[in-house]
């Protein structure tokens, strides 16, 4: 278990840095000049600016000093083109907390929903409330974020006006009322998704030897349902956690758009408007990281859980 | 004594009694049972005529504002007037009334009759009233409900700096509702606090000039006729744009995306995966070492990082580079999906037979691989096109898609996200556009993934 916990930290090591040069190499082709902006700079200025980002330099050895600069344990990701004296350390270490907390809040809301309905499907299979949670899990499926997030917001419009205060805010950040609309949005593609997984998980583990055993024993129905059915059916949905949760983090990006909310994703995009080349590359090296970690994680703890999975 | 005597032999026993079905005859059967899907193919079938013959049907530029109408909700085609060319209009003044006030006073009365000259149109109502004695001027104001009381007289138009200018004409942006006009004496600098109120619903007017120009009206249209204004039968966006119009337009993107990038990557991925796959050993786990590298890139991130390092120049619409983009980052799902495939099929016996029969790789692969890989290939296909739309509504709808004023549904939806609550058609229709796009999609997939699943082919 610890030799392949390493081996996977070795090689997220290897994708990191992957991550890192093919965002080095995009910016690089980025055309136009990340010091041309309207204001008339003169020459000395420039100099100084290009002196003071590291620009005078020729690429291969700023792409050396990006490598260096990065390495744990204190890695520096520069200073921001256009926010004036602002690390891009510091705007990652302010913004991404936020977009953490959605992802996690959506994911919470993601594996509960989705096993609860996935289990409510297996058990009134094909009949009616098994019909109108597979309907619904299509509509999550087909429906775009956005317009999710769309109906979101006019629903609770309406439910504050018929209330006649803000119950539940409509966009922001700040209380847990704030969050509840924004991260049940993100969640509902995953949750759509793992309802599906569950339903055929649980269809399949209905037939193995061990339920009939059980049966056979004679144990109550809902005590087979829980510890043996249930248990059983969940392992397979757990795998697909890591790539959703990157899935999830990217998917923030919209809602975080649309609700107005100070996260990472949208100074992201906000980085892209106005092309500052640091809080880009900086953004793009963390998220990448973290993504790799997730996964490493999600697999690691996937070993914990089930025992077959240790002897591969 | 003998147990067993051969057979025999005649050409029944050889016959095969049912027709010999092929693997995707077989399937295509299975698919036609499966109503859901023949559904969903159906409604691609129509997606498809409608991006591809939509435009020549429905004839309307998709950049053409239409004025008169925007952000219309969907409605049959509205009346007009045509009038004459506009004149300017002459200010009323009363010579034989002080323009200034002789003296200062606490109060004034309302102004009377307050009145309208002409017929009103939009384009421009003309108003009217008494003067009123100790006024110096007058403040007009407009409101779209009536007003409650002193501080709610609406938008303030203009205003007058004479007691004896008694006329405003107003022609700020009128649409045949209801108004509700105010007028306000002043002292030439501060209001009275009294008000005389007008309601008027202008007439939709527009020239004969105009009406020309837009085709809408014979040569011999003359002022004082009614006609019909162009028709928007799903409405108008809010710069006027017929939506029907934009929507086509905008499936030619968001489909050209859909269709293009999957079918890109997926072939690129059969030749990168079936490479690995048939050679194996060091190349291989070289080749999809490197595929997992660029599985673990932030997706969405290296979409728009890829995107603005492309460029995109003036008057371009940024749909290739987004093609490109796409096509990079999602081949490698499918070379590993196609590698596998052939890893197994590589084991096959009858590849070994073939290979005993003395076919070459080439043929091996062409003959026997790659059809056999056709079936998965196909199911991946019909997954990735949803996706990719998925990709490019999500880029376009956060503004890092398609650049205007080319419309793509993701970048409709964001349009139409911001006029959410005031006219909603805006935003339907484009998200119905992809969410059934994406529905049929999904479920034609489905019923790809049952009908040529070859386990199930025994059961029956």
């Amino acid at each position: 278990m610890l030799i392949y916990t390493l081996k996977r930290l070795v090689a997220g090591v290897i994708t990191v840095w992957f991550i890192a040069t093919a965002t080095f190499i995009a910016m690089h082709q980025v055309p136009g000049d990340p010091l041309m902006n309207d204001k008339a700079v003169s020459d000395v200025i420039r100099q100084n600016l290009e002196q003071r980002y590291g620009l005078d330099k020729p690429v291969s050895q700023q792409y050396l000093i990006f490598l260096s600069n990065m390495l744990p344990p204190d890695p520096d990701f520069g200073i921001s083109f256009t926010q004036q004296n602002r690390r891009v350390n510091d705007i990652i270490k302010d913004h991404f907390p936020v977009s953490a907390i959605l992802g996690l809040l959506a994911i919470t809301f993601a594996t509960l929903g989705g096993i609860l309905f996935g289990a409510l499907t297996a058990i009134y299979r094909n009949r009616l409330p098994d019909f109108i949670i597979m309907f619904l899990v299509i509509l999550g499926i087909s429906v775009p974020s956005f317009v999710f997030a769309a109906l979101g917001q006019l629903l609770l419009v309406n439910v504050n006006a018929l209330i006649g205060y803000s119950f539940i805010p409509v966009a922001g950040w700040g209380t847990l009322m704030h969050m509840l609309m924004p991260s049940l949005v993100l969640g509902l593609g995953t949750m759509a998704l793992l309802t599906r997984l569950m339903r055929s998980s649980m269809l399949e583990v209905v037939n193995e030897d061990y339920i009939k055993t059980a049966r056979a024993k004679g144990l109550s129905p809902i005590r087979i349902f829980l510890k043996h059915q249930l248990r059983n059916a969940i392992l397979p949905v757990i795998t697909i956690l890591g790539p959703q949760i990157a899935a999830i983090t990217t998917g923030g990006f919209v809602v975080e758009f649309v609700f107005a909310i100070p996260g990472l994703g949208r100074y992201f995009i906000q980085a892209v408007q106005q092309l500052d080349y640091t809080v880009i590359m900086g953004t793009t090296v963390f998220y990448g990281a973290f993504l790799v970690l997730m996964v490493i994680t999600v697999d690691v703890l996937y070993g914990f859980i089930d025992p077959r999975v240790r002897l591969k | 004594m003998i147990d067993f005597s051969p057979a025999e032999k005649s050409v029944a026993i050889e016959q095969i009694t049912r027709p010999s079905l092929s693997y995707w005859q077989d399937a295509w059967q299975r698919l036609k049972k499966n109503t859901r899907a023949i559904i969903s193919l159906y409604i691609i079938v129509f997606i498809a005529f409608f991006t591809l013959f939509g435009p020549f049907l429905w004839q309307v530029d998709p950049a053409l504002q239409d004025l008169n109408q925007v952000s219309q909700a969907p409605a049959l085609p509205k009346q007009a007037l045509l009038s004459a060319a506009y004149i300017q209009w002459q200010r009323i003044v009363i010579q034989d009334f002080p323009a200034e006030p002789d003296s200062y006073r606490d109060q004034v009365y309302a102004p009377k009759s307050l009145r309208l000259i002409n017929m009103a149109t939009t384009q421009g109502v003309r108003l009217s009233w008494n003067p009123v004695v100790g006024a110096g001027g007058y403040n007009i104001y407009r409101n779209e409900r009536y007003p409650e009381g002193f501080n709610d007289l609406g938008l303030p138009l203009g205003s007058t700096y004479a007691g004896n200018e008694i006329g405003y004409e107003d022609r700020l942006g009128l649409e045949p509702l209801t108004y509700y006009y105010s007028v306000v004496p002043t002292d030439g600098f501060d209001e009275y606090e009294v008000y005389s109120v007008l309601t008027v619903t202008p007439q939709l007017t527009i020239t004969v000039d105009e009406a020309k120009a837009r085709n809408l009206v014979s040569d011999t249209a003359r002022p004082g006729d009614v006609i019909s204004l162009e028709f928007h039968p799903l409405g108008t966006d809010y710069l006027g744009r017929d939506m029907l119009a934009r929507l086509m337009e905008g499936a030619r993107v968001s489909l050209f995306i859909g269709i293009f990038a999957p079918l890109f990557f997926v072939l690129f991925g059969i030749a990168y995966g079936g490479f690995a796959g048939y050679f194996g050993g060091r190349l291989d786990a070289v080749l999809m070492r490197f595929a997992d590298f660029v599985v673990a890139l932030p997706f969405l991130l290296f979409m728009i990082l890829f995107k603005i390092a492309f460029g995109v120049g003036p008057g371009e619409s940024g749909i290739i580079p987004m093609l490109i983009a796409l096509v990079l980052l999602s081949w490698p799902a499918t070379a590993r999906l196609v590698r596998g495939q052939v890893l197994q099929i590589r084991e096959q016996g009858y590849i070994e037979a073939a290979r005993l029969l003395g076919g070459r790789d080439h043929y091996l692969i062409f003959r026997h691989i790659i059809p056999n890989t056709m079936g998965v290939i196909l199911v991946t296909l019909t997954f990735a096109v949803p996706a990719a739309i998925f990709t490019e509504a999500f880029l376009s709808f956060i503004g890092m898609g398609v650049v205007p004023p080319t419309p793509s549904w993701g970048s409709m939806c964001n349009e139409g996200v911001k006029t959410m609550l005031s006219h909603p058609h805006e935003l339907i229709f484009p998200a119905l556009l992809i969410s059934i796009t994406v529905l049929a999609f999904n479920l034609l997939g489905d019923g790809f993934t049952e009908a040529l699943d070859s386990r199930l082919r025994s059961r029956e």
